[in-house]
């Protein structure tokens, strides 16, 4: 079993369609719904964690794809620039997920992408410009 | 100072550092070798503690001297990278300071500000050896007649480039909540409404001037690590205030104590010290700070050996207290308790997180105790910065 946290544009044609219900009824994949937008008519996102199998997770990333929503990775979305980190540890204070997290052992802050759903508000803590990538909220 | 306790004379330590015979522990390792074997062994055990703090400290800057141009120029406005030096000192000298920011910069008119570019930038790109680009003006005169001068540098092209910081290394610091009822964006970080979060900023156990909390080892030509290379305390730092609140043991429970610092920016690395970007505050320069501590008597080898447990700092509001200038100590905490991740306050667990580099401050430590261990003595304070009476209730 694998979890991704996933990002999905619903166009307007297409955001009235139940396509969540579809990927719980034919792929068997456990979701978690993590933050929604919905602009009426306009534009549906909304960011899910997937838990599945690696096929499942296939399966459902390429349904999405032909039935037209727009998937990002949310892991991919926000990097952090280990060159530019000092380890201070502003962002884990606004971090929604704990995907920034201080090892209290050593102190240092550990970034889980996996655990990322680019929000952004790490680059507005970040006081080194380490935290780079597209962030929902702001793209909007 | 005359009333200073000293049982083990700078001359002896020197010489055993010289040598290479010293025994020099950091202040992370104090602790352990106070708890085993006593204060009074660790005191004959050990003679220099090395410690280490690398945050975001305001009142930081560089005086820079470009050299003189052909022809000569008189500076009255200098800019680099667009970012405003003072130019009110010398023909050719300014000042750059960490919080100016760019020309233009659109500041907070749509909160809260990025602040992605100041003073403090402009001496992490000198230090980096990165392209910095001198606009300087003037009036003229007869012996200064060029009114422009346009030049990009580096740091090698600039005569001299000291890092002068008026106030670094705050003893103890506020610990910030946000009782009002919005998200703020402050120098202690973004602060969530109705106490959300709580953030500090001290590299507690590890801070040098709280291993030597009455300064008596402390002063005008102490020895530091500044920013990478050998520096020096030149001056008690502004604000510096000996008569804080102390509790039981002598320990400082608020900001209390600062050191004026000053070292060769073309010896840093940006490893320890870097410009900053505060979310809605503006900009800064983060410093790292190392200073050994010579273990003169055995209430050093005390202090030295206490640990996060042991020291104190107040937690303040920052939505509606601090800005009015109405300071009010919600609560005092542990810099232990506020390292575990959560703070008990008013029967909520709060999480907690920190704004300096505990993980920095102890390289510095380190990296200091191998300069130590290498040779670098101990520099004798030549002016004591002003102290606080002190009476030994052990």
């Amino acid at each position: 079993m694998k979890s991704v946290n996933v990002l999905l544009i619903f166009r307007k044609e297409i955001m009235y369609k139940p396509i969540i219900y579809r990927i719980a009824k034919d792929f068997d994949i456990v979701f978690n719904v993590l933050e929604a937008k919905i602009f009426p008519k306009q534009e549906g996102r909304i960011i899910l964690g997937l838990t599945g199998s690696d096929m499942q997770l296939d399966e459902t990333l390429n349904y999405f794809k032909t039935e037209g929503v727009e998937v990002q990775i949310l892991a991919d979305m926000i990097k952090r620039d280990e060159q530019k980190c000092v380890h201070c540890g502003a962002c884990t204070a606004v971090c929604r997920v704990d995907a920034l997290y201080i090892n209290r052992e050593t102190m240092e802050v550990i970034f889980d992408a996996e655990k990322c759903v680019a929000c952004g508000l790490c680059r507005l803590a970040c006081p080194v410009n380490a935290m780079s990538g597209t962030a929902i909220d702001r793209e909007i | 100072m005359s009333s200073i306790e000293i049982k083990k004379s700078y001359e002896e330590i020197n010489d055993k550092i010289k040598k290479g015979t010293a025994v020099v522990v950091t202040a992370a390792e104090m602790p352990g070798i106070v708890k085993s074997e006593g204060v009074k062994k660790a005191f004959e055990k050990v003679d220099v503690v090395t410690t280490g703090t690398f945050g975001i400290m305001c009142s930081s800057g560089a005086f820079l001297n470009m050299g003189h141009t052909k022809p000569r120029i008189r500076t009255t406005k200098v800019l680099l990278n667009d970012v405003e030096a003072y130019a009110g000192i010398a023909a050719v000298d300014c000042y750059i300071g960490a919080t100016q920011v760019k020309e233009d910069d659109p500041l907070n008119k749509i909160h809260p500000g990025a602040f992605s570019y100041g003073g403090g930038h402009v001496i992490e790109d000198l230090i980096a050896g990165r392209h910095v680009k001198i606009k300087a003006k003037s009036y003229g005169t007869d012996c200064y007649p060029l009114k422009e001068y346009e030049k990009t540098i580096t740091i090698n092209d600039l005569r001299n480039a000291f890092l002068y910081n008026p106030r670094n290394s705050y003893q103890n610091y506020n610990t910030a909540v946000n009782c009002s009822k919005k998200m703020i964006y402050t120098y202690m970080g973004i602060l969530k409404p109705d106490m959300g979060n709580i953030t500090y900023s001290s590299a507690g156990q590890l801070s040098p001037l709280l291993n030597d909390p009455y300064y008596w080892t402390i002063g005008t030509g102490t020895k530091i690590f500044l920013g990478g290379a050998v520096g020096a305390v030149t001056w008690q730092g502004t604000q510096h205030s000996p008569g804080g609140k102390r509790d039981e043991n002598g320990m400082v429970m608020e900001g209390s104590g600062t050191i004026a610092v000053t070292g060769d920016m073309k010896e840093m690395n940006t490893e320890f010290i870097r410009g900053a970007s505060i979310t809605g505050y503006g900009c800064s320069l983060m410093v790292g700070i190392g200073i050994p501590i010579p273990i003169l008597n055995e209430d050093l080898a005390y202090f030295t050996g206490l640990t996060d447990s042991d020291i104190k700092t107040p937690i303040i509001d920052y939505g509606i207290d601090y800005p009015n200038g109405d300071v009010r100590v919600i609560k005092e905490v542990t810099f232990a308790e506020l390292k575990s991740g959560n703070v008990s306050l008013n029967g909520r667990s709060i999480p907690s997180s920190p704004l300096s580099s505990y993980p920095k401050a102890l390289k510095i430590a380190n990296t200091l105790k191998g300069w130590v261990e290498q040779g670098f003595t101990i520099g004798i304070p030549q002016i004591q910065i002003p102290g606080a009476p002190f009476s030994r209730n052990r």
